[in-house]
């Protein structure tokens, strides 16, 4: 049981690695100072080292949220089941959102559904991830647009052409330190989700830390998650909210990596998600002229509204399944219905699909490029 | 109010617009310094319509040398702060 419930965790993990690529590189691929494929590529690479660089997001993870004298291995095993059908369903529609907080949600989801509210360490949740996540957009924003409105300002005898050169160079620096700090961010939260499964199994103490071959396999899941690509969340991110040049691609995953790491650091699991969205609004401020699209802005802040809650149903739901069937049978279940419907929703995709090839089309509104017709092209 | 990091968050912002935007800007600084120099003038000089007047080193030793230092600053910056990640994330055991 213990064995499913960690191969849970890795498959979160690899999802998340997809849905949070475009974080790191959509500016880059966007303004073209990295090629999709070789983007990806570092992103995989870099986020397995972060990964191993700070350790203090899985012990939050692990022993913050949730009062894991409380915990089953149940319990952990739909609350992922809840993190992964979220990813899911917003990468299908290309809405980058927060794979933290799907987790996060469902773990709290799923506590409560199996022991109340009074399993929830309310304080930590608020403390150290609500708060950090409404504000650290905020803080992302406003360094990116400093950044830009400064990188603009510093540069302005360049001709337009040695500018946008110059800041390729800079844009694969800074997008490598996102991936980086992806890695000691992200990585961490599922080591610290089976941190707390280990515990909850009895296996660790109370408030140990995440043993090295935790660490390895999450770093490996969401590596490889991050080289499958997740084209779709890219395509948002690069396109569909502010048309980005080189110069704001840089601002924007400098303020991001920045923000990311000082955050790691403090222990607080934040949405890198939120940090990088936030980050690319903040650069299309910081540059006269420059559009951002509130619309795409406005769903995508609607869809993190809902994603803890969300998530939360889904894994408290899923506990409900699991539990319903008694023991590990239960849980079975669970990851039969998950697998199922991760099929279902990768098939969905395949009618719409978004890969390099088309990740740096023309933004039509919709998250797949909309074919033009080959009468309205030759007129 | 214990709901708010407060030293947290203000050593974030600070350090947040320091590295975020402070570095990213001494890079600029440094592309701008690289950028000086008679070859700028010269490509700015001739016609304007010219795609390869892009030219990014203008061929001033100080500017380069200038810029080389940004770079370096930059680049020691970010090292530095790794290693600080580093350290932090991973407390040394409490000795028995």
């Amino acid at each position: 049981m213990l064995v499913l419930v960690v191969i849970t965790a890795l498959a979160f993990d690899f999802t998340n690695g997809f849905h949070d690529t475009g974080n790191a590189m959509a500016t880059s691929i966007a303004t073209g100072a990295l090629g999709p494929r070789t983007a990806v590529a570092i992103s995989g690479l870099l986020n397995f080292v972060g990964a191993f660089l700070s350790l203090a997001v899985a012990a939050t993870i692990a022993s913050g949220l949730v009062d894991t004298g409380k915990v089953t291995l149940t319990v952990v095993a739909a609350g992922l089941a809840g993190g992964i059908i979220w990813n899911l369903v917003t990468w299908l529609f290309g809405i980058p959102s927060s794979s933290s907080h799907a987790l996060i949600g469902g773990v709290i989801g799923s506590t409560i559904a199996a022991a109340g509210g009074s399993a929830v360490l309310w304080h930590g949740l608020v403390s150290k991830v609500v708060l950090p996540a409404v504000l650290s957009p905020i803080i992302a924003a406003l360094v990116a647009a400093c950044g830009t409105w400064l990188l603009y300002r510093i540069t302005r005898s360049l001709t337009e052409g040695a500018r946008q050169h110059g800041f390729r160079i800079g844009q694969v620096g800074s997008a490598c330190l996102v991936s980086l700090a992806h890695g000691t961010n992200d990585a961490q939260k599922t080591m610290g989700v089976i941190t707390l499964a280990l515990i909850a199994n009895g296996t660790l103490a109370k408030g140990s830390n995440a043993p090295i071959w935790v660490i390895v396999c999450c770093a490996l899941a969401i590596s490889i998650g991050t080289y499958i690509g997740g084209w779709r969340v890219i395509r948002t991110l690069g396109k569909g909210l502010v048309e980005i040049e080189s110069p704001q691609g840089m601002a924007a995953e400098s303020a991001s990596a920045a923000v990311i790491l000082l955050s790691s650091s403090f222990g607080y699991s934040l949405s890198t998600t939120h940090v990088a969205t936030g980050s690319i609004i903040g650069t299309g401020l910081g540059k006269k002229g420059a559009e951002v699209r509130w619309n795409v802005a406005g769903r995508m802040a609607t869809a993190w509204v809902f994603t803890l809650p969300s998530a939360g149903i889904v894994g408290a739901a899923a506990y409900g399944i699991a539990d319903g069937v008694h023991g590990t049978f239960g849980v079975v279940v669970v990851l039969i219905l998950l697998a199922a419907l991760g099929g279902l929703i990768y098939y969905r995709s395949r009618g719409t699909k978004v890969d390099h090839n088309n990740v740096n089309a023309e933004w039509t509104g919709t998250v797949a490029p909309t074919e033009v017709p080959a009468e309205k092209a030759a007129a | 109010m214990s709901w708010i990091n407060l030293s947290a968050l203000w050593k974030i912002v600070v350090f947040g617009l320091i590295a975020g935007a402070g570095l990213p800007a001494l890079f600029a600084g440094g592309l701008y310094s690289l950028s000086l120099g008679p070859r700028r003038a010269r490509a700015a000089g001739a016609s304007g319509a010219e795609t390869d007047s892009d030219v990014l080193v203008g061929g001033s030793v100080v500017g380069m040398v200038l810029a080389v230092i940004a770079f370096l600053i930059v680049l020691a910056a970010i090292g530095w702060s790794i290693y600080e990640i580093y350290q932090i994330g991973h407390p040394a055991p409490a000795k028995k």
